[in-house]
Formats: structure tokens, C-alpha cells, sequence
């Protein structure tokens, strides 16, 4: 309970420095999930109908997985510096995979008739791509988000190793130093707002996704 | 047949159409050369894999025909840009294929929308279509396609098919997914809105009764689209061509072949009768000469009551209540001789009573009668191929 306690002035007392760090986590998650959507849309549209192509990509996205994220995150040094973008760089690979497969999927989960008679009442390609395909696999798409946000989320707590910002710095603070006072603090601030910021961008998301589906669609 | 157009012009005009995929030496669609006439239903039918749904989707072009020409009311339309042609053609498919994310409104609207409508214009179109199918406008025009039943998820294909009031419809096996009752009242309903708006309909169905029903005309087909027979239902049940249509049309068509034959094209059989209080003698002595087992007993006007037998008529005390066998059920002149066949199957005498409009006694019906109608039928429709012939 004294621990509790503890843990709770500790937030108070440096409730200015974790408020921007959970805003700087937050910015880097939020631009890499936007470049990621837009990104995977656009690939999973390309290769949706490419079965070679679209076996190849997923294949290598999933690959990407596999790369230790510590390993990844260091292997962009050389490219683009230190700080965040080398971070961002490496979230945005982890980020593909998610959106990207439930694109596809999405896109399949279209039905066969359902295009067959958009394209029979003289819908031309893009038209059946935006006003049918799209707005039918949407729902899958923005489930594969969420996936992705929460993912990255966690991801991003690494990013201070490669000289980023985030909530990484409270984990680090405290791992190097632990023992010491408030070492343990520090460390128990990395992991609660992380998640905390997890939950919250992913009721946002969730949210927006329940406003923004047809109710024709609507589970 | 289109009552408004002052002579038949063909709508759609096939001209050597074939279809041959790459990579495939056998075509899937052999020369096929097929017209249809203004307001006219054209079923295809025939047994699964012959091609005829390919056939239907060459005409709106959702597969381009590898050899021969369209014509579509007088227009090449083999090379015009296949999304506007699509457009001016209404679409119907077994699956729907509704979209699931929009209001069965905004279904409907989708080629108007597309075609630049505007929003009033729109609007009134697809309430008046709704009413169209027999679906309330203020019940279902914001409801989604889940919400609906499979006939009534039928009903808005329909109304989105009829969206721009195109001349032309194609429908693949539009019923085919629709249990049987729901099935027959849509075939009724779909048959009578066709009698108000004329459509040059292609009609793709494997079920030769449905292909019976709904088809002025039918072309049988055989393997690659090949066409067996096309001509008039009521002319290839009476006359298959070959073995292939005649399997095809399979047991009872002869049967079937009766809907066609109405009983104004029969003479009717002259039948001994006794109205209500005539003497017992007197109805005796019209039996003798009638040589009859039966006859009919009518009331003061003429209407028809009871089979009656020569033994009905002796045991009776001038009331024949019990006696004999109730006129199960009457014909009028515009009933079909199937009709006829179904009452004498029901009535004890094994003949069908024809009234006039009021009711009136006219004549009765007999199994001879049939026979040689649908004998006159089958000789007519031979003689009608053997012109044919002379003249090819």
C-alpha cells in the first residue's frame, strides 16, 4: 500500500515530464500508423488480385516480425541516424503486417456477387473499388489498425535505445539505475502509461470505427 | 409480347457470337447466332455447364464475346465502352449481390446516381420502384439488405435492375435461390409487372417449368450454347425436336402442353341434362339416346348441380340431394385444358363441366377431347417446322 502510495506521489511530483513523453510515445505511434494505413492500403490494393506479388509481399512483411525488435530498430542507425527516425522506421515495419493482411483479407471477405452486380450496372474499376470493395472491407482494415497501433505502442518503448523519445526513457531511467530511490517508480511509470496510451488510442479507434461503419455492417 | 410497338424489331441481336478462353482449344460458346424481338421474355435453359449464363454475360459484355457482333436495338455495341453499356442494361443475378453498406434506397438508386440523376428525380424513382415490387416505401427504403428476407432482398434486386428504366434485362436464375412458394408468387408478380412494361428480357434457368412459365419464347441449349430448339413453349411441348429437347422437357410435357390450349379452342361435347323438375322419364329417355352414363342436373338457371346415373334417377323422389356426385368444380371458356384435365381427374363422371360467363350450363369436356387437342396441337406445330424446313 506504502508502495502504492509512493508510486503515486512519485507520478505527481514528475507529472510534467511524463505527460511529454506519453505525448512524444503518442506522435511517434500516431504519425507511423498513419503512413503504415496509408501504405498497406494502397500495397494490399495492389496486390489483392497479384497472387504471386501478394505472396511474396505478406511473406516478406511477416518476415519482418521475426527481426528482433531491439536488432531493427539498431540496424537503421546507419541509415538514418539516431533519434526517432530510425525508431519510426522500424515501427512502420511492424506496423505493415496487421494492416496489410487484413486488407487482403478484408478485400477477400468481399462477396463474389456483390462486385459481379456492382460491375454489372456498368460500375467501372474504380468505382467498385471505392464505393463497394473499400467501404465493404473497411471494417477488417481498421481492426488490422488497432492491431497495429497497440502493437507499436509497445514497440515504441524501445526507441530511447536508438536516442527516440517516449515513454522508453522512464523504462531505461530505471533499469540502469535500479536499487537506487525510485528507481522501481520510474520503471512502473514506463510500463502503466504505455499501456494506459494502448488502451486509450485503441477505445479512440474503436470508437471512431463504430461511428464511421455503415449499420448495414454493423456486427 | 409489347402491345405498344406497332411491329416487332428486334432488341437483341446476336450475331455469330462465340467465346473461347485462352488457353482452352474447345469453345465455351460455339457461333451463336440469337434474336429477340422488343417486350419479349428469351429463356435459355438447359442442363449445367452448357454455357448459358456465359451466353447471357456476353450480352452485356461482363465476358467479351472473342468473335461476332452485338447488336442491341440496332446499335454495334461490340466495342463501345462495356461500363455505359452496362448502364443502359439491367442486371439480375441468383445471389443478388446487393451492397450490404448501403440502404435499400440507396441501392436502388446506384444507376441513376451514376448516370447523373438528380436527387428528386432520384428519389421519386426509387419510391415508386419499391411500390413497383410490392415492398411499402416508408417499411423498407432505409432498411439494409440484412434486414431483408431472400424474396424480398429478390424484390430490391429487381428494383435495382429496373433503376434507370432500361430496355433491355438480363437475369441469371433470378429465382433460383427462393423457396418454392415465394419462387411462384415472384414468377406471378415479375409476369404481371412485364405486362406493363414491356422489357426485352434474357432469362437464364435450368428449370424447364420456371423456363415454360415465364418464356414467350425458349431456346433449348446444348453443349457450347449450341441452341436445340428455340421457339414458342407451348410448340416445343408439342413437338421436341430431337431426343435431346425431348429428354430435356422430360415426362409430361404433353401434360404441361395442355396450359398452353385454352377451352374455347375445343368443341364442347353435347351432354344429356335435366333441370330440376323435369320428369324422370324425360331424363331417362335423353340418357337412351344420348347412350350416357351420366347426366347433368341443373338448376332454373341452368346452372349446373349434381352428376346424376339412371339409377340416381328412379331411387329419387323428385330430390336428387344425395344421389350421384356434386359438379365438383365449373370451366369457363378462357381456362387452360389442364384445368379441364384436373376436374374430370376430380369429377365422378370423369368429364368437366364448361358454364358460360353467368354460369350457364354450355357442354361438358371429355378425355377425346383432349387427346385430340393436343394431337391437333403436336400435328400443327409439326407442320409448322416442316414449312420451316421447305423453306431453309
Amino acid at each position: 500500500m506504502e508502495a502504492l502510495t509512493n508510486w503515486f506521489t512519485y507520478v505527481k511530483d514528475n507529472f510534467e515530464f511524463i505527460l511529454e513523453d506519453t505525448l512524444d510515445h503518442a506522435q511517434m505511434v500516431l504519425i507511423v500508423i498513419a503512413l503504415a494505413t496509408v501504405w498497406s492500403v494502397l500495397l494490399g490494393v495492389l496486390i489483392h488480385s497479384r497472387p504471386i506479388a501478394r505472396s511474396i509481399v505478406l511473406s516478406i512483411t511477416g518476415l519482418f516480425l521475426t527481426i528482433p525488435s531491439l536488432a531493427l530498430f539498431a540496424l537503421f542507425i546507419p541509415l538514418v541516424g539516431v533519434g526517432n527516425p530510425p525508431a519510426m522506421l522500424a515501427m512502420f515495419l511492424y506496423a505493415q503486417l496487421p494492416i496489410l493482411r487484413n486488407m487482403v483479407t478484408g478485400l477477400d471477405a468481399v462477396s463474389p456477387a456483390v462486385v459481379e452486380s456492382a460491375k454489372g450496372m456498368g460500375l467501372n474499376s474504380r468505382q467498385q473499388l471505392f464505393k463497394v470493395r473499400l467501404p465493404l472491407a473497411y471494417p477488417i482494415v481498421m481492426t488490422g489498425i488497432r492491431v497495429s497501433t497497440l502493437l507499436t505502442t509497445g514497440i515504441a518503448a524501445i526507441a530511447i535505445l536508438v536516442g527516440g523519445d517516449g515513454l522508453g526513457s522512464f523504462l531505461q531511467a530505471g533499469l540502469t539505475r535500479l536499487g537506487l530511490p525510485n528507481s522501481e517508480n520510474s520503471v512502473w511509470v514506463g510500463v502503466v502509461f504505455t499501456v494506459l496510451l494502448g488502451l486509450v488510442l485503441d477505445l479512440v479507434l474503436a470508437t471512431f470505427q463504430r461511428l464511421t461503419t455503415a449499420r448495414g455492417l454493423r456486427i | 409480347m409489347s402491345e405498344h410497338s406497332t411491329e416487332p424489331t428486334t432488341m437483341i441481336h446476336l450475331d455469330k457470337v462465340g467465346k473461347v478462353y485462352p488457353g482452352s482449344k474447345i469453345p465455351a460458346v460455339e457461333e451463336l447466332t440469337l434474336d429477340v424481338p422488343r417486350g419479349e421474355i428469351l429463356v435459355l435453359v438447359g442442363p449445367s455447364g452448357c454455357g448459358k449464363s456465359t451466353t447471357l454475360r456476353l450480352i452485356n459484355r461482363m465476358i467479351e464475346p472473342s468473335s461476332g457482333r452485338i447488336m442491341l436495338d440496332g446499335k454495334d455495341v461490340t466495342k463501345v465502352n462495356p461500363d455505359h453499356l452496362r448502364r443502359q442494361i439491367g442486371y439480375v443475378i441468383q445471389q443478388i449481390g446487393l451492397f450490404p453498406h448501403q440502404t435499400i434506397s440507396q441501392n436502388i438508386a446506384t444507376v441513376p446516381k451514376m448516370l447523373g440523376w438528380d436527387k428528386q428525380r432520384i428519389h421519386e424513382r426509387t419510391e415508386s420502384l419499391l411500390a413497383t415490387v410490392g415492398l411499402d416505401p416508408d417499411q423498407y427504403r432505409d432498411r439494409y439488405p440484412k434486414e431483408l428476407s431472400g424474396g424480398q432482398a429478390q424484390r430490391v434486386g429487381v428494383a435495382r435492375a429496373l433503376g434507370a428504366d432500361p430496355d433491355i434485362m438480363l437475369m441469371d436464375e433470378p429465382f433460383g435461390a427462393i423457396d418454392p412458394i415465394t419462387r411462384d408468387r415472384l414468377q406471378n408478380e415479375f409476369l404481371r409487372l412485364q405486362a406493363e412494361l414491356h422489357k426485352t428480357i434474357v432469362f437464364v434457368t435450368h428449370d424447364i417449368d420456371e423456363a415454360i412459365k415465364m418464356g414467350d419464347r425458349i431456346a433449348i441449349l446444348g453443349e457450347r450454347s449450341k441452341i436445340m430448339q428455340v421457339d414458342t413453349p407451348e410448340r416445343i411441348l408439342a413437338y421436341p425436336v430431337d431426343d435431346f429437347v425431348n429428354d430435356f422437357i422430360g415426362t409430361g410435357s404433353t401434360i404441361k402442353g395442355l396450359n398452353f390450349l385454352d377451352v374455347r379452342s375445343l368443341k364442347l361435347t353435347e351432354y344429356p341434362t335435366m333441370v330440376v323438375g323435369d320428369s324422370v322419364e324425360s331424363a331417362e329417355a335423353k340418357l337412351r339416346e344420348a347412350s350416357s352414363e351420366w347426366l347433368v342436373l341443373l338448376d332454373e338457371q341452368r346452372r349446373p348441380l349434381r352428376w346424376l346415373k339412371t339409377e340416381d334417377l328412379r331411387s329419387g323422389s323428385g330430390r336428387y340431394d344425395d344421389k350421384g356426385g356434386e359438379v365438383v368444380e365449373v370451366l369457363h371458356q378462357d381456362d387452360s385444358l389442364f384445368q379441364a384435365l384436373e376436374h374430370m381427374v376430380q369429377n365422378v363422371s370423369g368429364s368437366s363441366v364448361v358454364v358460360d360467363a353467368n354460369g350457364a350450363f354450355q357442354g361438358v369436356v371429355q378425355m377425346a377431347a383432349l387427346s385430340s387437342a393436343i394431337r391437333k396441337a403436336q400435328r400443327e406445330a409439326q407442320r409448322h417446322y416442316e414449312e420451316m424446313e421447305d423453306l431453309a
